[in-house]
C-alpha cells in the first residue's frame, strides 16, 4: 500500500516536473556522463584557478633542465628548466579558450546561416548551402594550416581559423531542421497572429532546434580542442611561451624525449584525452536527456 | 451593404514538378458581419487552400493570379507582409486542422497565448497574464491558471484545440477562419469543440468561416453554406434552403451519404463513384459531369451560376432546366 502510494507520487512528480528537471534527471541516467561532468568541472576549476594553484610561473624558468618529477616539481620539467605542472594548468586554459570560442564563434555562424537557408529558402538557401558544401570539401587541415600561414599563428588567430571552419556541420543540421518546422502549424499559426518575422526565426523556430545544436556543439569542442593541438603540434597553433597542451606536445617530435622523458609528453596528451573524451560522453548523455521523444 | 470580407475571382495555383495546376478556381463568396458561413467539399477540393489564400499563408510554390480579397474595404492581396501582420491576429484570424502540431512544444501554454496579446494589444505582463486566464475559462478549461504552466505536450487533443481557440479569440478578432478545427478530434469531443465555437461565436458576434468535409456539422452552425467541387464553388445556399431543396447534383450525392438514425436498419450507407479528378485544368464543362446520373451534353459547355431563389446559386445546367423550365 505504501508502496503504491509512493509510486503514484512519482509518477506526478515527473508528471508536474519542468523541463528542466526532466533533463536533469534523464542526464544522471548516465553515470559515465556525470562522472565526465564532475572530471570536466575539476579540470575546468583546476585551468580557471590556474594562477592560485600553479606553483611557479609557467614561462620562468624555475629548475634544472629536463629534470625527472621531484617533490620540488611534481611532474618534472622541460628540456629548459620551467615547471612542467605550471605550464600544464595554463596550457589547459589555453587550449579550453581556444576550443569555447572556436566553438561559440562557429555555432553562431552556423545557426544563423542555417536559419537563414532554411527559413528564406531559394537564392539564400541555394547560395549558402553551396559555400558550406565549398567549405566541407576543402580538406581541412590543409584549409587551416594555409590560413594559419597567412594570418600569423597565434591564440586569437587560431580561434578565429577554427571558429570560421567548424560551422558548415552546425548550419546543415539548423537548415535541416528549420525546414521541418517552417511547414509546422505554430509556426504558421504564429504568422497568422502577425507576430513579426525576427520573433519567429529567433524565438519561436530557434528554441525547437537549441537540443540538437548543444549536442553537436559538445562534439564541435571536442573537435576544435583537438584541432589546436594538431596545430600546435605542427608549431602552427598557439606560439611559445604560451603553453598549450597541443604545443607541450611538440617536444615528443625529438626521439630523446619521446623515449627519456616521458614526464614532458604524457601529462598533457593524457589531458587531452581525457578532455575530449569527457566533453563527447556529456554530449552524448546531453543527446539523450533533451530528446523530447524520449519518454523515460 | 458592404461585406465584411467578400471574395472575388480567387484563383490560386501551384506550381509542382509537373507543371502548373489551378487549384481554387475563380471563386465568390463573401462573408457579413455576425455570420457563420460554412464551406463544405471532400477533400482535394481546395477548402484550405482557399483558407490559406485569403490568410496569406501559401507559401511555396502556391500563388494566388487573380482575383481580389477584401476584408473591411480594404484588398488583403495587394498589402505588405507588415501591413498584413498587423491586421492578421488583430482582426483576421485562424484555427488549423491538427491541434497536436499547433502549439510550439518547448513553451508553456500561458506564455503562447500572453504573446500574442502583448504583440496586439500592448499590455502589460501582468493584464496579458490576466487576460490569458480569463480567455482559458471562457473556452471551458478547467484550472486555467494551472493550465497556463503546462506544456502542450502534457495537454490532451481537445484541450489543445480550445488553447487554440483560446489564442485565436485572444484579440477580439471580427473574423475567425476555422479550418477543420475539429478533424483530430474525437466524435465526442468534436461535438463540444464545435458547441464552444457556436456559443462564443454568438457571444462576441464575430463572424466565423467555417471549413469542413462533414456536412452534418454544418447543419447547427452555419447561416449559409458554399459547396466546393474541383476547386469552384458549385452551391450556394441559406442552410434550410441546402438541406431543403439542394439543387446541384453533387450536393445531393453529398446529403445522401449521410447516415441518419431514420434510415431503415437494411439501408445500405450510399457513395458517390468515381473520384475527384486529379487535374482539371482541361475540363471545359461540368466538373462533376463524369461521376453525374443526370448528364447530358449540355455538361461538356462552361457552366455558369443559375438563380434557383432568393441567395441560392448552383453551376448546374441540367437542374435550371428541370427545375425552371430553362428560363
Amino acid at each position: 500500500m505504501r508502496k503504491k502510494i509512493n509510486q503514484q507520487k512519482l509518477i506526478k512528480d515527473i508528471a508536474n516536473e519542468s523541463y528542466f528537471q526532466t533533463v536533469l534527471r534523464r542526464f544522471c541516467h548516465h553515470h559515465l556522463a556525470v562522472v565526465s561532468l564532475m572530471i570536466l568541472i575539476l579540470l575546468g576549476g583546476a585551468a580557471l584557478l590556474a594562477p592560485v594553484i600553479a606553483p611557479y610561473s609557467p614561462d620562468e624558468i624555475v629548475g634544472p633542465f629536463s629534470g625527472a618529477p621531484s617533490k620540488e616539481f611534481w611532474l618534472g620539467t622541460d628540456q629548459i628548466g620551467r615547471d612542467v605542472f605550471s605550464r600544464i594548468l595554463y596550457a589547459m586554459r589555453i587550449s579550453l579558450l581556444v576550443g569555447i570560442m572556436a566553438t561559440l564563434i562557429s555555432t553562431v555562424v552556423g545557426v544563423v546561416l542555417g536559419l537563414i537557408a532554411g527559413y528564406f529558402g531559394g537564392i539564400a538557401d541555394m547560395a549558402i548551402m553551396r559555400f558550406t558544401d565549398m567549405v566541407m570539401s576543402f580538406p581541412y587541415i590543409l584549409l587551416v594550416l594555409v590560413a594559419a600561414a597567412i594570418f600569423k599563428p597565434g591564440l586569437w588567430n587560431i580561434i578565429l581559423i577554427l571558429g570560421f571552419v567548424d560551422w558548415p556541420g552546425i548550419a546543415r543540421l539548423v537548415r535541416g531542421n528549420v525546414l521541418n518546422l517552417r511547414e509546422t502549424n505554430f509556426v504558421k499559426g504564429n504568422i497568422v497572429a502577425g507576430m513579426p518575422l525576427r520573433h519567429i526565426l529567433f524565438s519561436e523556430i530557434l528554441p525547437n532546434t537549441v537540443a540538437p545544436i548543444l549536442v553537436y556543439a559538445t562534439s564541435v569542442l571536442a573537435l576544435s580542442m583537438l584541432d589546436e593541438a594538431a596545430l600546435s603540434f605542427l608549431g602552427q597553433g598557439v606560439q611559445p611561451p604560451t603553453a598549450s597542451l597541443g604545443n607541450m606536445l611538440n617536444g615528443a617530435q625529438s626521439l630523446t624525449v619521446l623515449t627519456k622523458q616521458p614526464w614532458l609528453w604524457i601529462p598533457p596528451g593524457l589531458l587531452i584525452i581525457v578532455l575530449v573524451m569527457a566533453i563527447n560522453f556529456i554530449g552524448d548523455a546531453l543527446r539523450d536527456a533533451l530528446d523530447p521523444n524520449s519518454n523515460r | 451593404m458592404s461585406h465584411l470580407l467578400e471574395v472575388k475571382g480567387l484563383t490560386t495555383v501551384f506550381t509542382g514538378d509537373y507543371g502548373k495546376n489551378i487549384t481554387v478556381d475563380h471563386i465568390d463568396f463573401h462573408v457579413d458581419e455576425g455570420e457563420v458561413v460554412c464551406i463544405v467539399g471532400e477533400s482535394g477540393c481546395g477548402k484550405s487552400v482557399t483558407s490559406l489564400s485569403i490568410m496569406g499563408l501559401l507559401g511555396k510554390g502556391g500563388a494566388v493570379i487573380d482575383g481580389s480579397v477584401f476584408f473591411d474595404g480594404r484588398n488583403l492581396l495587394s498589402m505588405s507582409e507588415k501591413e498584413l501582420d498587423k491586421i492578421r491576429g488583430d482582426q483576421l484570424t485562424m484555427i488549423f486542422q491538427d491541434p497536436l502540431t499547433s502549439l510550439n512544444p518547448v513553451f508553456t501554454v500561458g506564455k503562447q497565448i500572453t504573446e500574442s496579446i502583448k504583440a496586439h494589444m500592448h499590455l502589460s505582463g501582468k493584464e496579458a497574464d490576466a487576460r490569458a486566464k480569463m480567455l482559458l475559462e471562457k473556452v471551458g478549461m478547467p484550472d486555467a491558471r494551472g493550465v497556463m504552466k503546462k506544456y502542450p505536450h502534457v495537454l490532451s487533443g481537445g484541450m489543445r484545440q480550445r488553447v487554440m481557440i483560446a489564442m485565436a479569440l485572444s484579440c477580439n478578432p471580427k473574423l475567425l477562419i476555422a479550418d477543420e478545427p475539429t478533424t483530430a478530434l474525437d466524435v465526442t469531443i468534436q461535438a463540444q469543440i464545435m458547441e464552444l465555437l457556436g456559443k462564443l461565436q454568438r457571444e462576441t458576434g464575430m463572424s466565423m468561416i467555417l471549413i469542413t468535409h462533414d456536412i452534418g456539422l454544418v447543419a447547427n452552425m452555419a447561416d449559409r453554406v458554399f459547396v466546393m467541387y474541383a476547386g469552384q464553388m458549385i452551391e450556394e445556399a441559406s442552410v434550410e434552403e441546402l438541406f431543403e431543396r439542394p439543387v446541384h447534383p453533387y450536393t445531393r450525392a453529398l446529403l445522401d451519404t449521410v447516415p441518419t438514425i431514420r434510415d431503415d436498419a437494411g439501408r445500405r450507407l450510399v457513395s458517390i463513384p468515381g473520384i475527384v479528378p486529379e487535374s482539371y485544368d482541361n475540363i471545359k464543362g461540368c466538373r462533376f459531369a463524369d461521376r453525374c446520373k443526370y448528364r447530358r451534353p449540355e455538361c461538356d459547355m462552361p457552366q455558369e451560376d443559375y438563380e434557383f431563389g432568393e441567395g441560392h446559386r448552383a453551376k448546374c445546367i441540367v437542374m435550371k432546366e428541370e427545375l425552371t423550365g430553362g428560363n
